[in-house]
């Protein structure tokens, strides 16, 4: 390893480079140079492959992919001295991971090295297996681990990588240690003196207990005993004493074991256990080396754990609890951090609600901490200690927080906010005072449960109803509120505004002039809203106000031809039912009850907590080794992602719909539901396509936007062009791919050219729907024959080709139209597997068809007001998904704006305050999601065109990723290399066309993917 | 257990990366952009934790350097905190007054060092002597 120059050189350069530019193509270099060696193995001596190997993973950690070159890596493993073999095994472990199966070839070689008498080789396959081993080892290796674990002629050196290489195998697959001849096994190892072996083997046993403790009980008296060994600092070596304590992490290790049984009935080892933990907990003091403090501390967290588990004698209990009250009022921030956490956790497993409450204003403090950390541990502990007695105070702290707070937690403070007033309400006005309050502060982070329910709280509590509409009242006075406040207030001031009648201010035409003036500046789903309080207000007008109907009908006139469908059909029925008189009170009277239900917002809140780590005690329950090691998984392991509620573009936002949801008994909204538009509506909207949804689709009146903002797409008529005499080689005209990637950005145009066929594609789309016609055009003089065309659907389309003719005459054109259903969202796409006959010859192709993904979506330009609501109510991963995109084909900005505009994710200029940003929306439509709004965000990066960051979010974690993933595709440069071996790209001619597929399609690496898919 | 562990200087150069979860490489990158961006702006006074999608970092600082080490959020964070510092004083040892150039051109030999400190994403040996002196071993056998 000394010596190698060329390495260090390397390294060097790549330090010297000036900017980012330099390095690339330093690195771009290296990497060509190195593929080169590796294609001449005859020059390749075991040393420069050892040392292009170490480049490798040196540029790998640069962040530059090197996506060849594993096999060497791989083979230096079976090279048999041990420079190269190290070398072999690091490098591999660190480029690899289980999934490759590159290293399935190494397995044998791994075993051989296990197995085999070299020390020196056992330890690196160890390592290897311990670091990146899969199932396939799992199955071949652990019986092999486990001699070299127990073997008496092993140095511990190599037994305690056989016990963490055990554990890692065992988490691949339990059932690769069999319980039976392994438990006692495994209690002999923990009479081990070698203290690294012992910490590696306490490792294996928190693992093995945590998933079948009663087989593991005859370990339970040797934990206890290491830590007794361990706490009397008793044959514990100088080496493994850190500051002064005799190893804390296997302290720790083996407290965690223990956590794992359930109880210890052995009175003798539960005296001799609570010894030591009385000795951890009265005897920790804070010292002012903060090594040897964090370390102590570290093993006295683990105690408070332990005894919080064993649920022990109460003395021991208010021990505990009288520490964490010392721990979350101290300045040192690890401390406090923990000292919250535990305390929450606490709460969980005993009563010490009074106990918590004397520190109330300590924790309180701790809320204002500059650090997010210990803001989330107080918040969470505030949350969790909130009862009757203390909820004002508590609700009071988080309004005032909420106007400070970071845009990262405003919406989960508001959450537990709005909980917690709800929950604990002293009285039911203090509730509306909150709610409103909350809307007032932090309008945008308040989901729209949130304001629902206090519309229900409203409504089944007459007593509250007056005080609600004066406190409603009193918002609209301020100058500037948000939105929701506007709704909310509309919606009471509706229904109970007569109430306030004779308050000066409140008359009927008083309110409607203040409402009036806010609807200027709301948007598209508040007005239905806003026209339901006009309504309501002219009913409730005692005496009738003719100036008041006068104005409100003057409303419902100028929105009878608004383009919302919402909107319109308010405003038409409204004004035709309003000139009827008293028959008007009926439809517009009171709204019922609603029924008593669990809350929306505690059942969110619940979902939100099986992610979040509130519940430290739960998960740690839950969590198996087994399953609780991917990292990358999009689902959370712990639990299902918060169901947040991203509404859906349909207007349905209004709680009259959600009153209707729930059926209520009167209906006596029915006979209005502005969701059921009148037949003759829904045929004049959607007349002009004429696409009928197949038997059994969902029908149209659920995708309210399709009705709505349809106007069809401009069809460029010209889709063939005039037809040529050709030779009769079957030379492709045009590129197959480019052709196609254009055709997914226009809807009419040629997929597929040769001499002898011109195949036209003509497509509209709706909504979910979409119908393709293909013209098919024989350019000859004689008949195609055996002309056959057969769709390969991918699973989320659902595809019906009508019959295409056996044979198309000479110089005719056949149409073959194609129906098209979106059932959920994805990429894949679909393939025409197309043939026929000239002469003698068979020619075929596989032609991808331009029903993408994008062809799903509708431009949707949003304002500010709308857009960032919607943003922030989506959460995190997977509803939102964020990724570095690097290889971006440079793009300045205004082209960039154009490509997202291309294919329908609409820019929405200046909303981002940030020059370099763009977000964008877009409505996405399919069977399953209905229509649903996408969001994106795409922050570019002046100094570096290649390389942008992308942020998407929706309501379904699907889409979101494949829209994600459809925008990057667009985004980044189809790699070139494979396109090299085609004379020129463009509209020149490519190879031919060969019979079956693939030759034809080698140009294409989309069309590649796609057949693999 | 560990997840993974990087080391990475302030402009988020990464020193040394180690996953002991399976990760594709494009998430790698944005792991390795994510921890950086989390733990750079950090106050000294802050806490040496953050919480990290479902999973907490445990980081501290070492003049330009942090390391961060991913670990559950059930897993004792001072414990860990600490064998990050174990690890340091390793490297400082071995490498008599480490620094970052020191990890720069011997990346090979701190990716040996930390597969003797720590195997399957948990500790193997928190002995400094017993790791200095098997380093020794192995540069021999070169």
């Amino acid at each position: 390893m000394t010596g190698m120059r060329g390495l260090s050189v390397f390294i060097s350069d790549v330090r010297n480079c000036q900017n980012k530019e330099a390095e690339r193509l330093r690195v771009d270099k290296e990497l060509g140079n190195i593929r080169t060696c590796f294609k001449n193995e005859k020059v390749l001596t075991p040393y420069k492959k050892k040392k292009y190997v170490w480049k490798m993973l040196y540029i790998h950690m640069l962040g530059y992919d090197v996506d060849f070159g594993h096999m060497e890596a791989v083979s230096l493993i079976s090279a048999p001295k041990y420079p190269e073999k190290q070398v072999g095994y690091i490098v591999t472990s660190c480029l690899l991971n289980e999934n490759h199966d590159f290293l399935k070839l190494a397995i044998n070689t791994v075993r051989n090295d296990i197995i085999g008498r070299n020390e020196t080789f056992q330890c690196l396959a160890l390592t290897l297996v311990g670091n990146i081993g899969g199932r396939d080892f799992a199955e071949s290796l652990a019986p092999d681990v486990q001699k070299l674990l127990i073997s008496s002629s092993c140095r511990p050196l190599v037994r305690k990588k056989a016990a963490l290489c055990l554990l890692r195998l065992f988490r691949k697959n339990p059932d690769a240690v069999n319980v039976d001849g392994w438990a006692d096994r495994m209690a002999q190892l923990l009479d081990e003196r070698d203290l690294g072996v012992l910490t590696s083997s306490t490792s294996l046993l928190v693992a093995l207990v945590s998933n079948n403790h009663e087989a593991y009980s005859s370990c339970l008296p040797k934990c206890v005993k290491i830590l007794e060994r361990l706490a009397r600092n008793q044959d514990v070596p100088q080496e493994y004493t850190y500051y002064g304590i005799p190893s804390p992490w296997l302290q720790v290790k083996a407290m965690r074991a223990l956590q794992y049984f359930p109880t210890i009935e052995d009175p003798s080892t539960r005296k001799a256990l609570f010894e030591v933990l009385q000795r951890i907990l009265m005897g920790t003091d804070v010292v002012k080396n903060v090594n040897k403090n964090n370390a102590s501390h570290a093993v006295l967290f683990e105690a408070l754990s332990l005894v919080m588990h064993l649920d022990a004698e109460k003395e021991m209990m208010s021990q505990c609890v009288a520490l964490l009250g010392k721990f979350i009022s101290v300045r040192e921030p690890n401390i406090r951090y923990l000292g919250l956490e535990n305390m929450t956790r606490m709460l969980m497993v005993t009563d010490v609600q009074d106990i918590i409450k004397k520190h109330q204003s300590q924790i309180i403090t701790s809320l204002k901490d500059p650090d997010i950390s210990i803001r989330r541990r107080a918040l969470d502990l505030l949350y969790g200690m909130c009862d009757v007695s203390n909820a004002k105070d508590i609700v009071e702290e988080l309004l005032q927080y909420l106007s400070t707070a970071e845009f990262s937690m405003r919406e989960e403070l508001s959450l537990k906010a709005a909980i917690l007033a709800e929950k604990f309400a002293p009285d039911l006005s203090w509730y509306v005072d909150v709610i409103l309050q909350l809307i007032d502060k932090a309008g945008d982070f308040v989901s729209d449960d949130i304001w629902f329910r206090v519309v229900q709280f409203v409504t089944n509590n007459e007593d509250l109803q007056p005080y609600a509409a004066s406190k409603a009242r009193e918002y609209m006075d301020k100058i500037a509120i948000h939105e929701t406040m506007v709704k909310v207030s509309a919606y009471i001031l509706g229904e109970y505004g007569h109430l306030l009648a004779r308050q000066p201010g409140c008359s009927a035409s008083e309110l409607f002039s203040i409402l009036h003036e806010k609807l200027p500046t709301v948007s598209t789903p508040t007005i239905p809203i806003l026209l339901s309080t006009y309504a309501k207000l002219l009913m409730h007008a005692q005496p009738p106000d003719p100036e008041l109907q006068k104005k409100v009908w003057a409303v419902f006139k100028k929105y009878e031809s608004c383009i919302d469908v919402e909107i319109q059909q308010r405003a038409v029925e409204y004004f035709e039912l309003s000139k009827k008189g008293p028959a008007f009170m009926d439809v517009l009277a009171e709204m019922p009850k609603f029924p008593e239900r669990q809350s929306s917002l505690i059942k969110k809140a619940e979902n939100v907590e099986d992610t979040a780590d509130q519940s430290a005690i739960k998960l740690r329950a839950q969590q198996q080794p087994s399953n609780a090691i991917v990292l990358a998984d999009p689902q959370p392991v712990n639990g299902a992602p918060p169901p947040l509620k991203v509404p859906i573009l349909s207007g349905s936002t209004d709680p009259e719909s959600v009153a209707r949801s729930l059926s209520h008994p009167n209906g006596t909204l029915s006979n209005i539901d502005p969701q059921t538009p009148s037949p003759d509506l829904l045929s004049d909207l959607l007349g002009p396509l004429a696409i009928e949804a197949p038997p059994g689709a969902v029908s149209y009146e659920q995708h309210g936007p399709v009705g709505a903002e349809g106007v069809p797409d401009e069809i460029d008529g010209s889709a063939i062009v005039p037809v040529e005499e050709q030779t009769n080689t079957v030379e492709l005209i045009g590129n197959i791919a480019e052709r196609f990637h254009a055709l997914c950005l226009k809807d009419s145009g040629v997929l597929y050219e040769d001499p002898h066929i011109q195949i036209g594609i003509k497509a509209e789309w709706r909504g979910h729907h979409g119908r393709l016609v293909l013209f098919m055009g024989n350019k000859n003089t004689s008949p195609l024959t055996s002309v056959q065309a057969l769709i390969l659907p991918p699973a989320h389309l659902r595809l019906d080709l009508s019959p295409v003719p056996d044979t198309i005459p000479p110089r005719a054109q056949v149409q073959s139209p194609l129906e098209v259903m979106n059932i959920r969202p994805s990429r894949d796409v679909a393939v025409l597997d197309f043939s026929y006959k000239f002469g003698t010859n068979v020619v075929s192709a596989k032609l991808r068809i331009p029903a993408t993904l994008n062809k799903f979506l509708q431009p949707l330009q949003l304002t500010s007001e709308e857009f960032f609501p919607q943003w922030r109510a989506i959460s995190g991963p997977p509803l939102k998904l964020q990724e570095v995109v690097r290889g971006v084909r440079p793009l300045a900005l205004p082209e960039m704006a154009n490509l997202f505009n291309s294919f329908h994710v609409t820019i929405c200029p200046g909303l981002d305050p940030n020059p370099n940003n763009l977000v964008a929306s877009t409505t996405f439509y399919s069977e399953t999601t209905g229509a649903m709004l996408c969001l994106a965000r795409i922050e570019t990066d002046p100094a570096d065109r290649t390389q942008l960051r992308l942020t998407v979010g929706s309501g379904d974690p699907t889409l979101t990723f494949e829209l994600k993933e459809f925008i990057k595709e667009q985004l980044i440069t189809i790699p070139m290399g494979s396109r090299a071996l085609v004379p020129a790209a463009g509209p020149a001619p490519s190879p031919a066309v060969q019979p079956p597929s693939p030759a034809a399609l080698a140009d294409d690496p989309g069309a590649m993917l796609a057949g693999l898919l | 257990m560990i997840r993974f562990i990087l080391l990475q200087n302030r402009q988020g150069k990464t020193r040394l990366a180690k996953y002991y979860v399976p990760l594709e490489e494009s998430e790698k990158h944005k792991v390795e952009y994510e921890v950086h961006r989390l733990v750079v702006n950090r106050d000294a006074k802050f806490t040496n934790f953050v919480e990290f999608r479902t999973h907490k970092v445990i980081y501290r600082r070492y003049a330009g350097l942090f390391f961060s080490v991913c670990v559950d959020i059930t897993d004792n964070e001072l414990a860990y905190l600490e064998s990050i510092h174990l690890f340091v004083e390793i490297l400082d040892h071995f490498f008599s007054n480490v620094c970052e150039l020191d990890l720069v051109f011997n990346f090979h030999k701190v990716y040996l060092i930390l597969d003797e400190f720590i195997l399957a994403g948990e500790l193997q040996e928190t002995s400094k002597r017993a790791i200095i002196e098997r380093m020794s071993e192995l540069e021999k056998l070169q």
